[in-house]
């Protein structure tokens, strides 16, 4: 599909009275006495790029694997493209999944690997392998079509799970952290090329991940998982500047979380506030304070070096300990701007905090 | 008992140091470990020498007894077995009818044990392995190894007593106007199905168990049903734990006579030939135990062929 599928898509859905994409009515999973999702709400729009976030154990992935149909909800609906799915059979689904060690069959090659889903589907011979070849190409490894694979690298067994589920032209495809074994380097390579493919064929991506940088890189909108509830759905900017939970604030990145009891010392504002450590700047404790800006006293308990920034952390008087970051964009040879121990006013533009609802 | 700690004392100059309190004394004084460390010949040796004594001592002497005695003949009035060389013994194996009925019986029985045993076990395999509780997967584990702690004569009296003559299932079947298999080729089969299942029973749940769950979730995921998965995921990655369970059942079951004594009535089998010839005519029951030998010969090479044998 050209670069125009997406928009293709959403003009499909906006003319047809029939919902598109994924939509779960308080789905409740339980495992024996072990609640995994609980009373989930969640609309995933045709066509988007949705990412389930959370640490191990949050439910995501259980979430994932009832939209695919691996489990049964234990009560609740999902519906799929408007169709009730809730009881169907992962067979009779049109959803595909990517899986975490990408599941590709040992004994089959991979030309047989990615047209499986073909040859099920009682595709006629010629038709099944013109369509892998081009399946095989889109993810550029033609040349592996008669390997096992065994022999292939991790990223070229994981692009093939991808084409292996694309060459259905699912209307939803679901990731289950997809990247979680690659290695840093080969992982953002392929976070690129996943939301290229992803624009070029227009399908709507559900992708699970504990990593927020990822999250936050690939993601038209995310959902954050903790205990089998959803804490905040948004685009990257709202869960990442706004987020609505001390959670969501602490698990996006770090966040200078401060409690009701310091926000009213510090700003007059009786609530829980987050201020990200790279709006916080440092200055010598003497130095003077603008109108709009906050600012709070304290000496440098800790510093990290991360290589493109430094972390201070810093202790005030009251106890309270606030990380501000700093980019290392002086001269390569240049100390430190402070030390340990260091007295310092740590800044910040009033309103550039979030109060946490 | 006193200490035992050797001391130096200052009157024992050069004398050996002793060993502080954290320190561990080498282990060096064994002139034989260094020795077998120094010479790799002698160390393989010493791991070879007794399997091999019995491999080619016991084993493979009183094979190729055997097929010697295979060209031996039989003085027809003594019955005293002469040394020499003859191939009339073969001869006869293809010659005489019943011979060569028998020996096609025998091979059938053995095929139909294996593909029984196969039919039997994939489904319970993948049920023990996939679907059945943690508990009944012990209770089952058990249950099909248990007839392995049972003699060999008491399970063949066990189908005796069910199947033949006075057996349950022509009590059970009489008011029908029904019998069951009585003494029979089926029961046979039967009986030897019983005997050797285990044999592949348990390699084949082996063998589900290592297949990773998510392939039969991706395999459901492209559109495949559970029959599909089997027949293009299932059976394909059993394939090593067919061949090795086959070749126990296959071959088990060619070489076996007392089922066919006991529940056979007049079935008779190659082993029964053997059996009945072992005293009055040495020479052709050896040669007629070269039967199941090319069998199961002729079996691991077709199985090679197919290239089943390669991820073993």
């Amino acid at each position: 599909m050209p670069q125009s599928g997406r928009a293709l898509l959403e003009a499909a859905s906006a003319a047809s009275p029939t919902p598109k994409g994924v939509s779960l009515h308080s789905v409740t999973k339980v495992f024996g006495d072990v609640v995994a999702v609980a009373e989930l709400n969640l609309e995933v729009h045709a066509g988007e790029f949705f990412s389930m976030l959370g640490p191990s154990g949050s439910g995501k992935t259980t979430v994932l694997r009832m939209i695919a149909g691996f489990e049964d909800a234990t009560s609740g609906s999902i519906e799929l493209d408007g169709v009730d799915v809730t009881r169907m059979a992962p067979f009779d689904r049109n959803v595909n999944t990517v899986f975490q060690d990408y599941a590709l069959f040992p004994h089959l090659t991979i030309a047989e690997n990615v047209g499986y889903g073909l040859r099920v589907r009682r595709m006629g011979k010629s038709e099944t392998a013109e369509r892998v070849e081009r399946a095989l190409q889109q993810v550029r490894l033609a040349h592996t079509a008669d390997r096992l694979p065994h022999q292939l690298s991790g990223g070229q067994r994981q692009r093939i799970a991808l084409a292996r589920a694309l060459i259905l032209q699912p209307s939803v495809l679901l990731l289950d952290e997809p990247l979680g074994a690659l290695d840093k380097q080969l992982r953002e390579e392929m976070q690129v090329e996943l939301k290229q493919i992803q624009r070029e064929v227009g399908i709507t991506f559900i992708f699970v991940t504990h990593d927020q940088e990822e999250a936050l890189t690939l993601s038209d909108r995310i959902a954050v998982f903790n205990n089998g509830c959803i804490e905040q759905v948004g685009t990257p900017n709202e869960v990442y500047e706004f987020p609505q939970t001390a959670f969501v604030a602490g698990f996006l990145g770090i966040s200078n979380l401060i409690a009701p009891a310091h926000a009213s010392v510090i700003t007059g504002i009786d609530k829980l506030i987050s201020v990200r450590p790279e709006r916080v700047r440092l200055a010598d404790a003497a130095s003077a304070v603008a109108a709009d800006e906050t600012s709070v006293l304290g000496t440098v308990y800790e510093t990290v070096y991360t290589g493109p920034a430094t972390r201070y952390i810093i202790e005030t008087a009251a106890g309270l300990r606030l990380t501000a970051e700093r980019h290392n964009d002086h001269h390569p040879t240049a100390a430190a701007a402070f030390g340990r121990g260091d007295a310092v006013r740590a800044i910040w533009k009033t309103d550039h905090v979030s109060i946490v609802p | 008992m006193t200490s035992t700690v050797p001391r130096v004392t200052p009157a024992e100059p050069g004398g050996v140091t002793t060993p502080g309190p954290g320190r561990v004394q080498p282990a060096g004084s064994k002139p034989l470990s260094t020795r077998l460390h120094r010479s790799p010949r002698l160390r393989l040796l010493g791991l070879l020498a007794l399997p091999l004594t019995w491999l080619v001592g016991v084993y493979i002497f009183s094979l190729v007894m055997l097929l010697i005695t295979a060209f031996w003949r039989t003085d027809p009035f003594t019955s005293k077995v002469i040394p020499g060389f003859t191939l009339d013994n073969f001869v006869r194996l293809v010659e005489n009818p019943a011979y060569l009925s028998t020996s096609l019986r025998t091979l059938s029985i053995a095929l139909l044990v294996t593909i029984l045993s196969v039919v039997f076990s994939i489904p319970l395999g993948i049920f023990m392995a996939k679907v059945a509780s943690p508990w009944l997967r012990a209770f089952l584990a058990v249950a099909i190894t248990l007839p392995l702690w049972a003699g060999y004569l008491v399970k063949i009296l066990a189908m005796r007593i069910t199947f033949t003559e006075n057996g349950f299932f022509n009590s059970a079947l009489e008011p029908l106007g029904l019998s069951g298999p009585g003494f029979s080729y089926t029961t046979v089969v039967l009986t030897l199905t019983y005997l050797w299942f285990p044999y592949m029973a348990l390699p084949v749940y082996t063998a589900v168990r290592q297949i990773p769950a998510n392939l039969f979730d991706a395999s459901a995921d492209l559109g495949a049903r559970s029959w599909t998965t089997i027949r293009t995921v299932v059976v394909p990655l059993l394939k090593p734990a067919l061949i090795a369970g086959s070749i126990f059942t296959f071959s088990l079951s060619l070489g076996d006579y007392l089922a066919a004594k006991f529940v056979g009535g007049s079935t008779q089998m190659i082993g029964s030939v053997i059996a009945s010839n072992i005293n009055l005519n040495p020479p052709i029951a050896a040669a007629f135990s070269v039967v199941p030998i090319v069998f199961v010969l002729v079996y691991l090479f077709a199985v090679r062929k197919t290239g089943a044998l390669d991820r073993m």
